[in-house]
């Protein structure tokens, strides 16, 4: 089992990530409003990060 | 944070969720198929062939039929009926005309008709209060079959979702402290584990969740928002007609002779919809030719040309006011129809991650024993940062 960090995680490590994904996200529900073609392919680049990083985690990160 | 925040940000958590996720999750499972439901209904019959396949019928492309013979048609099928919506195309020419024992007759008496606007065939015809699933789905999801209070009340029901998102949030951070991002738990005890897959499904939709929720509150908002519209707006571009009798379905003038005219106020637009005399959507003497911006994100932010019924006579013409093209904006983003199938099916993956966390915070709740809701935090909480 992963041994939990001893000191508590500084605010900008536990939503770097979280703000990273996040702003993806904003930005690929946007992308497709204003066109298709490349900007629908990215807002589905954009959304299906989180499903990635949801699968990625119960690979990588199950304890 | 200070333990006395952390508790304050936990009840708004536990108290906004335990309200709304009974309804939440009935929006997130009548919204599954709802996502899909154009290709749904495709599966019902094979797709209507067009004399002209590939013109809009928004558009004026020679071939194309007159407005009032299509108009005609329509009626003729309706004999007792008002003509209420006439709506178009921009990819096929296919188009609509919605009929109404009244000007002003409520949508449950509608009856939607749709046509080729190259050869006049009618396509097919759908009475408003028709029966099926899908229909059923649809006003369960918007209105609980409650009319206006449902949908103000399932507007409520969004505005605590995302004051739950929000504390949420506000709460991962205290839960997270001592843990990786994307740590899951999995080997320890069922609480241990779907508070990770809590934390982690809930932190990775949140764009989504948020947008979602809040379009959605904007669309439960929409009939008080065309209120609004009509109240204002609309009274102050025809200030002139205040106060005559609501014009007689028999004195429509020609609508090719509204739509020519409306076409010259707002040249190099197409119409997406005219709104008849006396509707929701027009003034009770006004044929209302609601025109589309011409890129792709102004095709959605509409500008209407009012035109005399009777005499033709070109009225005013303003875009609309920003809390309607907030709403205009709003259906996309919360139906998910913009970007092809693949953006359906992240939608619908996202719905189902929702659906998750909205069960495992039911359960992590629920299986919180006796304990006192301070109690509880600080179980979860050391759940969260096991003891060093």
């Amino acid at each position: 089992m992963r041994v939990p960090a001893k000191r508590p995680l500084p605010l900008r490590t536990i939503f770097a990530w979280p703000l990273a994904i996040c702003l993806l996200g904003v930005i690929g529900l946007v992308s497709a409003l204003t066109g298709d073609g490349w900007r629908d392919a990215m807002s589905w680049l954009s959304l299906a990060v989180p499903v990635a990083a949801v699968a990625w985690a119960m690979k990588a990160r199950r304890t | 944070m200070t333990r006395i925040a952390i508790r304050g940000w936990y009840l708004v958590h536990k108290w906004t969720s335990l309200v709304c996720t009974a309804f939440l999750l009935m929006l997130c499972l009548t919204g599954l198929p709802l996502i899909f439901h154009d290709e749904i209904d495709a599966l019902t019959g094979p797709p209507p062939t067009f004399g002209m396949p590939g013109t809009g019928s928004s558009g004026s492309a020679p071939g194309l039929l007159p407005l009032d013979d299509m108009l005609a048609r329509a009626l003729a099928e309706r004999p007792d009926e008002v003509p209420v919506y006439m709506a178009f195309d921009n990819d096929q020419p296919s188009m609509t005309v919605t009929t109404a024992p009244r000007p002003d007759s409520p949508a449950a008496e509608m009856t939607i008709q749709s046509f080729d606007r190259s050869t006049g065939r009618r396509i097919g015809v759908e009475a408003e209060a028709a029966g099926g699933l899908m229909p059923f789905l649809l006003q369960l999801h918007t209105d609980l079959f409650l009319g206006l209070p449902g949908m103000l009340f399932l507007g409520a029901m969004g505005v605590l979702f995302v004051a739950a998102l929000v504390s949420g949030v506000v709460l991962y951070a205290p839960f997270m402290r001592k843990l990786e991002f994307g740590t899951l738990r999995t080997s320890r005890k069922a609480r241990v584990k779907w508070l990770d897959y809590h934390n982690l499904l809930g932190i990775v939709a949140l764009a989504w969740t948020l947008v979602v929720g809040v379009t959605g509150v904007i669309n439960a908002l929409s009939e008080p928002i065309n209120q609004l519209w009509q109240a204002s707006e609309l009274a102050e571009m025809t200030g002139d007609y205040a106060g005559r009798e609501p014009l007689d379905p028999s004195r429509y003038g020609s609508l090719d002779l509204a739509m020519a005219r409306a076409r010259a106020a707002l040249p190099g637009n197409n119409p997406q919809f005219i709104a008849f005399p006396g509707g929701a959507f027009s003034s009770k003497h006004h044929y209302a030719v609601f025109f589309q911006g011409d890129t792709p994100l102004t095709e959605r932010l509409l500008t209407p040309a009012l035109i005399d019924a009777e005499s033709g006579a070109f009225t005013d013409a303003r875009p609309m006011p920003w809390y309607y093209q907030t709403l205009a904006l709003s259906r996309p983003l919360h139906f998910g129809d913009y970007g092809g199938l693949p953006l359906k099916v992240l939608w619908a993956a996202l719905t189902l991650f929702t659906i998750v966390v909205l069960g495992s915070g039911l359960y992590l709740w629920a299986a919180r024993g006796r304990a006192s809701s301070q109690a509880h935090l600080r179980q979860l909480q050391s759940l969260a940062a096991p003891a060093e």
